[in-house]
């Protein structure tokens, strides 16, 4: 671009209508227009539906129209509010603009991209051997479920079969993830309603689950544990009697929650009858996992669609039936005690055996035999600095991650490196019914919807 | 100058010298205990909260509070840009001051003789005192709102309205609690509040207001304060998760502290009123040693009673809502306390009238709430019937073990 040509651009920047809009200007335009909510006249129909939940498609592709519109609303009696990034209760850097009259939402618009890492792209540049040290961080409260939905998809390209005890283990490690999630979800959930014990106490117990898994993986998040082939490592000696220590103790504290928040009444008002989703508004919105099973749709892809041994253990699926903020607590609490259930099936029934493929293509050898075997040492070079040669084509797994259907769409062009990664984040598909759930309430009760949404922000901008 | 508070007569050097005294002992044994107290509570909750909490500064980390203080003092004071200058630095003096000056009227002892002289251990003992009570209560919202008002931000703004709001809201309820107190007493001074409740009902019961007025007048005062003050449950004012600090978000260096060194005094400051007020200020039994020790060590026993269950209050409850908050206000602890009021006036005059109009207010009660579920359970049903549909789209349709019931 010449000198002449790029003043020009500038200015017609500088004069362009969201700079007068903006009172800094320091926002950019980006291809779908300004990131910044407007006021109700310089926006348009489609817009405005949708920063007020109503614009719902169902598959079928038949739109609803929940309700008519209020654009009478006069400009004066609204304030537009910018909720984060670094507001103290949108996890982490969630970006809300809001539309308020009084302290009652009228629109609301989420704003993400504040943590983008560009992690698909850089799963591009990673062999599959490394891949799970990239995505293990998107998700840095259940790491364990992206590193299995990676490995699994992984491994349907590969066209392996993993052997029985890896995928046990795989089970324990991620339903014991998926209870450290929850608790770390309550600890936030408590602290947004006001309640500050809880946090702490929330943290409490999932520390519990975390030193196991540090005394498992040699970490506490971001464990690079599930790998393409099978697990990292074997269970350390001592492993049953440190799950069961936890699947006794997790309960009872459960039930101190109960006395807590469930039996508490200003928790109950504060969360009864507030965000409410309904159930198609949910599955228009392709919202999953709590969020969904909140509204009354029993849609778990472990029951569903199921993977790893799931089908071999006993559980139920827990659904509400209103779709309201309590409901999203309630199953998230229940779900606890199912994963407990899972966990203590898997104490009884985990096989032995070798805990990874015993292919020497994927499986690394064992430290011991390269020094004596040059035919190990030739494998441990090829894997560790070319990687897994995966076959071409292209595979989508999906896992029940403890915040909705997390999945994983590969694409192998032959090559040591994936041609193409992307994962569906289920905290970035649930963001999207936070409109539709915020509507008509108290900015306190917005509060207390966007954590029970459950929204990590690693995940949703990967 | 227990008898002559507003010095209308000959003053001696004495008396003023007394004067002076104790304004400074006060004025520094409230500092002390603010000190204390925010030790306390950051010692305690985190007791609570399987913490261990302050723990460097001094022995048990007493003094965390005065190097907080030290570091805020020497912090650089900003003053955002859009603000109204003058109202933001005057704001934070306008709630410190009037804290101060409310625990100038409150009993901390009996009455000792110096020098010749007789002194109320108290600063003042005006003949209005409960007035100048409601009126120095008035004026702290005046501080919080012009904070936030004057700070020229949203978030602010909305703490200013929810405190402006709720703080004179639950000052009417307030008001009528303490309104029959006052009744009953059949005076403005708190030296004779405090004197009217010594004594005992048949030896064993303290003659105490929160006995003889019934417990409601004190229940409606306890909550009606924890509003006024700011405190969880009822912290919407500050409301951190929410309003990301409400009213002093912009403030920063000396005085946010000053808001801090107000929202502590405030709460000993008013703890000590309910004290005086409902438990007999300093009464309590004389175990011995000398005279004017028990009753001292009664009244801080009490104060620290109360201080110790605002910190539970905190660790154990959620935040309520805002029009939550405003419901309980308007609907319950006005009527509940206006009624009482009649009630406590009614006896005053007859007992058969009491004991009469209480038999209405229970029947009236009845049908209100009678009244209320009946108004409610139909409310909802239009609720559901409006915002589910019918009923087979809630019902589930697959396989589900566990339902909430509703």
């Amino acid at each position: 671009m010449t000198a002449r040509s790029s003043s020009k651009f500038i200015k017609r920047f500088r004069s362009s209508p969201l700079d007068e809009s903006t009172a800094t200007g320091l926002v950019g335009e980006t291809s779908e227009g300004t990131q910044e909510m407007k006021t109700r006249n310089e926006t348009n129909r489609v817009e405005l539906e949708r920063e007020e939940g109503q614009l719902t498609v169902l598959p079928e592709g038949i739109v609803l129209d929940h309700g008519d519109m209020d654009i009478e609303i006069s400009e004066d009696e609204t304030m537009i509010i910018n909720m984060g990034p670094q507001h103290p209760s949108t996890h982490g850097v969630l970006r809300l603009m809001m539309e308020l009259k009084g302290e009652t939402v009228l629109r609301t618009k989420p704003v993400i991209g504040y943590l983008h890492t560009g992690m698909e792209k850089t799963a591009e540049g990673l062999t599959y051997v490394q891949g799970s040290t990239n995505v293990t961080r998107m998700d840095y409260l259940a790491p364990l479920h992206n590193e299995l939905v990676f490995s699994l998809a992984t491994e349907k390209l590969l066209g392996v079969e993993i052997p029985p005890r890896a995928t046990w283990i795989r089970m324990l490690m991620v339903e014991l993830n998926r209870i450290s999630s929850h608790l770390m979800w309550m600890a936030t959930n408590g602290m947004d309603v006001g309640s500050t014990s809880m946090m702490i106490y929330g943290f409490r117990e999932r520390e519990l689950v975390l030193s196991f898994f540090e005394k498992v993986t040699g970490l506490r998040m971001n464990h690079n544990f599930i790998r393409p082939g099978g697990v990292a490592a074997d269970l350390p000696d001592g492993w049953y009697d440190d799950v069961s220590a936890i699947i006794d103790t997790i309960p009872g504290r459960l039930d101190e929650y109960g006395e807590m928040l469930t039996g508490q009444p200003i928790f109950r008002e504060r969360t009864e009858g507030v965000g409410i989703l309904t159930q198609e508004q949910a599955i228009s919105l392709s919202a999953s996992g709590p969020v969904l099973r909140s509204t009354g749709v029993a849609w778990d892809l472990r029951k569903d669609i199921p993977y790893l041994a799931y089908d071999e253990v006993e559980f139920d699926v827990i659904i509400g039936s209103i779709g309201d903020t309590f409901d999203r607590f309630a199953v998230r609490l229940s779900e606890i005690s199912e994963s407990l259930r899972i966990v203590r099936q898997i104490l009884e029934k985990m096989p032995s055996g070798p805990y990874r493929v015993q292919d020497k293509k994927i499986t690394p050898p064992p430290r011991k035999r390269i020094d004596e075997s040059m035919e190990a040492l030739i494998h441990h070079f090829k894997l560790f600095t070319e990687g897994i040669h995966v076959p071409e084509g292209e595979a989508y797994v999906a896992v029940e991650s403890p915040r909705g259907e997390l999945g994983c769409y590969l694409v192998s062009d032959g090559s040591a490196k994936p041609y193409r990664m992307h994962i569906r984040a289920p905290s970035f598909v649930n963001l999207q019914s936070l409109p539709a759930m915020l509507k008509g309430g108290l900015l306190a009760d917005a509060v207390a919807t966007i954590s029970s949404v459950d929204p990590i922000m690693g995940e949703v901008d990967r | 100058m227990g008898v002559d508070p507003l010095f209308l007569g000959p003053i001696s050097i004495g008396t003023v010298i007394i004067a002076i005294v104790k304004v400074l002992v006060a004025f520094g044994a409230l500092m002390v205990s603010v000190m204390l107290m925010i030790w306390f509570e950051r010692k305690l909750i985190s007791d609570m909260q399987n913490r261990i909490g302050p723990n460097r500064a001094g022995p048990f980390g007493i003094l965390q509070t005065l190097a907080d203080g030290i570091k805020l003092f020497f912090k650089e004071d900003l003053i955002p840009g859009k603000s109204e200058r003058f109202v933001f630095k005057l704001a934070p003096y306008l709630t410190l001051v009037p804290a101060f000056l409310i625990f100038t009227i409150v009993p901390i002892g009996g009455v000792v003789h110096l020098f010749g002289h007789t002194v109320e251990l108290q600063v003042a003992d005006p003949p209005m005192g409960i007035l100048f009570l409601l009126a120095m209560s008035s004026v702290s919202v005046y501080g919080v709102m012009l904070a936030g008002w004057s700070s020229g931000s949203k978030y602010p703004l909305l703490g200013a309205v929810r405190a402006s709001a709720q703080m004179i809201s639950y000052e009417a309820a307030m008001g009528l609690s303490v309104a029959s107190v006052v009744l009953i007493t059949g005076s403005l001074g708190t030296r004779d509040i405090v004197t009217s409740q010594a004594g005992a009902f048949f030896g064993i019961f303290p003659k105490w207001n929160l006995i003889r007025l019934g417990i409601v007048p004190f229940l409606v005062f306890l909550v009606a304060i924890t509003a006024e003050l700011n405190r969880p449950p009822f912290d919407l004012v500050e409301a951190e998760q929410e309003l990301v600090g409400g009213f002093h978000t912009e403030y920063s260096s000396i005085r946010f502290a000053l808001f801090f060194l107000a929202e502590f005094m405030n709460t000993i400051t008013m703890s000590a009123v309910i004290v005086t007020l409902f438990l007999g200020g300093p009464d309590g039994p004389n175990l011995g040693g000398p005279a004017f020790v028990w009753p001292i060590l009664w009244f801080l026993i009490k104060t620290g009673a109360f201080l110790f269950f605002y910190v539970w209050v905190r660790a154990a409850l959620p935040r309520v809502r805002y029009d939550q908050l405003m419901d309980l206000g308007w609907k319950v602890l006005i009527p509940v306390s206006l009624g009482w009021l009649l009630l406590v006036g009614a006896m005053q005059v007859s007992k058969i009238y009491g004991f009469a109009l209480f038999a209405a207010f229970i029947v009236a009660g009845a049908l209100m709430y009678r009244a209320i579920i009946i108004g409610r359970s139909q409310s909802s049903e239009l609720d559901i019937i409006t915002s589910f549909g019918s009923d087979a789209q809630r019902s589930p349709k697959t396989h589900t073990s566990r339902e909430r019931n509703r």
